[in-house]
């Protein structure tokens, strides 16, 4: 009982207090000590359990009715209780406002232990930062840290800001931020992630990026405001609560009137009508809804994955259709010049005028000719050098003009050259109208992708379609090795958001996969845009609405299954709530249930429900 | 100024609503959240006026449900 707060252990001692004072009531009720006693001295008498128990809710009734608010369920558990004393149900009255109150302790202790066992999950504030000042080391809080101070992080500790290591190697646990267990190396020049642990050795860096700006204050309050966005069956809820509570009340003073206008027995009809107030809550429902989502939320983050909302959450379980970006997202993104075959020139003539060529692009196929070339490049040797988007570069390397790119550039620029046939990109270079050759450049697929490709049939996914600029031959031969089943080769930047613009309009959920750095626009028009490896990346961050924080696809299929079990566990708390509350309101009307059973299907259902919603908690 | 602050005892999700429905209807407030999960308010509001407006959310808050308090 250590948790609980004040208020709950205040309520706890009452419930106890009461619970033994009522008890002692009722045996002396049902061994006739009470017998000849008038009804005034019954009311007061077992006015004291219910005073005790009930004081604070009269209060808050009653300070409502001041301000007009009826349907409130303080102010109907009152007037249940108190016709409950009318109509000379004694016991009855106390006993009601006794289970209630057991029940709400309950439900707060439940909401109150989701809650934390949800924030434990996200404990990856750091406490405090070690600024090394003089030479000698001070804790601060990370608030007061400012971008370029040096820090010290000691092994065993939180790396409190995102920062550069200076000095000292060790080996980093990014678990609390990308679910992934095998430890990181750092050495000098490593880029820190805050909220991440340090394993092994002390390491100096310096900050880059002020706390509120660091990477766990970010995804804090991504994670935090992610309860605010609502999935489509919560704002039903919503609608649903403001609905239900007056309805029931009518259905209550209906019941109350209506009938003994004809038989007259006003005791009986009223005692029903009771039933039906105490079951006027939509609490159930009202708590164990966003619950359900918080945890799912919750879940996905220990996986690593963040989840901007419960309609995204909702939305993934009801995918059909997944697109990716074949770059950096199915394969690794690093190209490798495999190839070089030259047309009239040596090899290291091609990849020289080549590296010189793409000297001032940071395209990764840039950067892989450059690499395969070894040797620096001379920038004041190019002049003129421009980029086409999904054509290739042009640029005046010694005078010479210099085209290198695929084969479009090539007929654009009327040079004939042999189309290579061969999985991988190829370029093909030309200076001044004369072909010089190609070169073949292809990129690795990413482990696990095949793997994930699978597991999101198996998880429901019907479709999937791979977008990417490359040739036809290429891409259809990553296709086939991943098992995708749709192919949309050689496309211009613009061409992906037409192609998942076509995707949508054949109807479905169409979430897109992409690494959030050319994408953006198609992240932000898929049904759920998923952004992936941007441990830090800012635009992937704000684009997408489901981040994957470390390159794994195959936390893709682990989303789609924690939003499949959210969504059913919402579905049957709300169909089990529901029915539970329809079937007693249909046996109060009838007679047969008594107060004892609407108190169980007002706070027992709740907090059934909100256990059940804590299991959402537990997907893997 | 936009602050945050952590709420205790924060029991009914109904009640977080109708706390920050009437948070953002007083005078000055630009923008308020009360996150029932978190037991959590932000408030966004003029900077002058933020203890008076504070003191102004402090009363709304126990007019809402009496138990709640804001730690500050």
């Amino acid at each position: 009982m250590g948790s609980l707060t004040k208020k709950q252990k205040n309520t706890f001692l009452r419930i106890i207090v009461t619970f033994v004072l009522l008890a002692g009531l009722i045996v002396c009720e049902h061994l006739g000590v009470f017998g000849e006693l008038p009804w005034w001295a019954l009311t007061l008498i077992f006015l004291v359990p219910y005073a005790i128990i009930g004081y604070d809710i009269v209060i808050k009734a009653v300070k409502n009715i001041a301000r007009g608010q009826v349907f409130d369920e303080n102010f109907l558990m009152l007037v249940a209780t108190v016709a409950a004393f009318c109509i000379g149900e004694y016991s009855e009255a106390a006993a009601v406002m006794l289970f209630y109150q057991v029940g709400e302790l309950f439900q707060s202790y439940a909401v109150g232990k989701a809650r934390r066992s949800i924030t434990d999950l996200m404990d990856i504030v750091p406490e405090y930062a070690n600024i090394e000042w003089d030479g000698e080391i001070k804790q601060v809080d990370p608030d007061d840290v400012e971008v370029g101070d040096i820090i010290v992080i000691k092994p065993g500790e939180r790396i409190p800001l995102d920062a550069v290591v200076t000095a000292g190697e060790s080996m980093i646990d990014t678990a609390a931020l990308t679910g992934e267990s095998v430890p990181r190396r750092a050495a000098p020049g490593t880029e820190l992630v805050s909220g991440c642990i340090n394993v092994s050795g002390t390491l100096k860096a310096q900050v880059t990026k002020a706390f509120e700006d660091s990477t766990v204050t970010r995804i804090l309050e991504l994670v935090e405001n992610a309860s605010s966005k609502k999935a489509h069956v919560e704002n039903f809820i919503t609608r649903f609560a403001k609905v239900y509570t007056p309805a029931v009340t009518a259905g209550a003073v209906l019941l109350a009137v209506i009938p003994p206008l004809f038989d007259g027995n006003w005791g009986e009809w009223i005692a029903r009508a009771c039933t039906f107030l105490v079951i006027s809550c939509p609490c159930a429902l009202v708590i164990s809804v966003p619950l359900g989502f918080f945890g799912g939320i919750g879940a996905a983050s220990r996986a690593g994955v963040l989840v901007k909302g419960g309609n995204y959450l909702e939305a993934v379980s009801k995918l059909d259709t997944i697109v990716f970006d074949k770059t950096g997202t199915l394969t690794k993104g690093e190209f490798r010049v495999n190839d070089i075959r030259p047309a009239g020139c040596t090899k290291e003539e091609l990849l020289e005028t080549a590296a010189l060529a793409e000297c001032f692009s940071d395209h990764p196929i840039a950067v892989s000719v450059r690499e395969a070339y070894g040797k620096s490049v001379d920038p004041a040797r190019v002049a003129n050098s421009g980029e086409t988007a999904g054509h290739g570069v042009t640029a005046e390397v010694e005078g010479r003009q210099v085209l290198l790119g695929n084969m479009k550039l090539m007929r654009a620029n009327g040079i004939t050259a042999e189309p290579l046939d061969c999985a991988g990109t190829v370029i093909y270079a030309a200076a001044d109208g004369a072909y010089l050759g190609a070169i073949v450049i292809s990129d690795g697929i990413k482990d696990g992708s095949a793997e994930a490709i699978k597991a999101l049939k198996a998880a429901g996914a019907k479709r999937t379609v791979m977008l990417t600029g490359d040739r036809k031959p290429e891409a259809e031969a990553v296709g086939a090795q991943l098992g995708i089943d749709e192919v949309y080769p050689e496309l211009l930047p613009v061409d992906k958001v037409n192609a998942v613009e076509k995707l949508l309009s054949e109807g479905g959920r169409l979430a897109f996969a992409g690494d959030g750095i050319n994408d953006a626009p198609v992240l932000a028009r898929a049904d759920v845009g998923i952004a992936m490896g941007s441990m830090g990346s800012d635009a992937a961050i704000e684009a997408a609405d489901i981040v994957i924080m470390d390159d794994d696809l195959r936390k893709i299929p682990t989303v789609m299954r924690i939003a499949s079990k959210t969504m059913r566990i919402v579905r049957e708390n709300i169909v089990f709530a529901l029915a539970v509350k329809a079937i007693v309101l249909v046996l109060g009307a009838l007679g047969i249930a008594n107060m004892w059973l609407a108190v169980f299907a007002d706070v027992g259902v709740a907090v059934i429900a909100i256990l059940n919603s804590m299991r959402t908690l537990r997907t893997k | 100024m936009k602050k945050k602050f952590k709420l205790e005892d924060l029991d009914c999700a109904n009640c977080a609503q109708k706390m920050e429905d009437a948070i953002k209807k007083i005078d000055g407030v630009t923008d308020a959240s009360v996150n029932f999960m978190m037991q959590k308010m932000t408030i966004e509001a003029d900077d002058d006026k933020f203890d008076e407006i504070m003191d102004q959310v402090r009363e709304t808050i126990s007019k809402v449900e009496p138990d709640c308090r804001i730690i500050m």
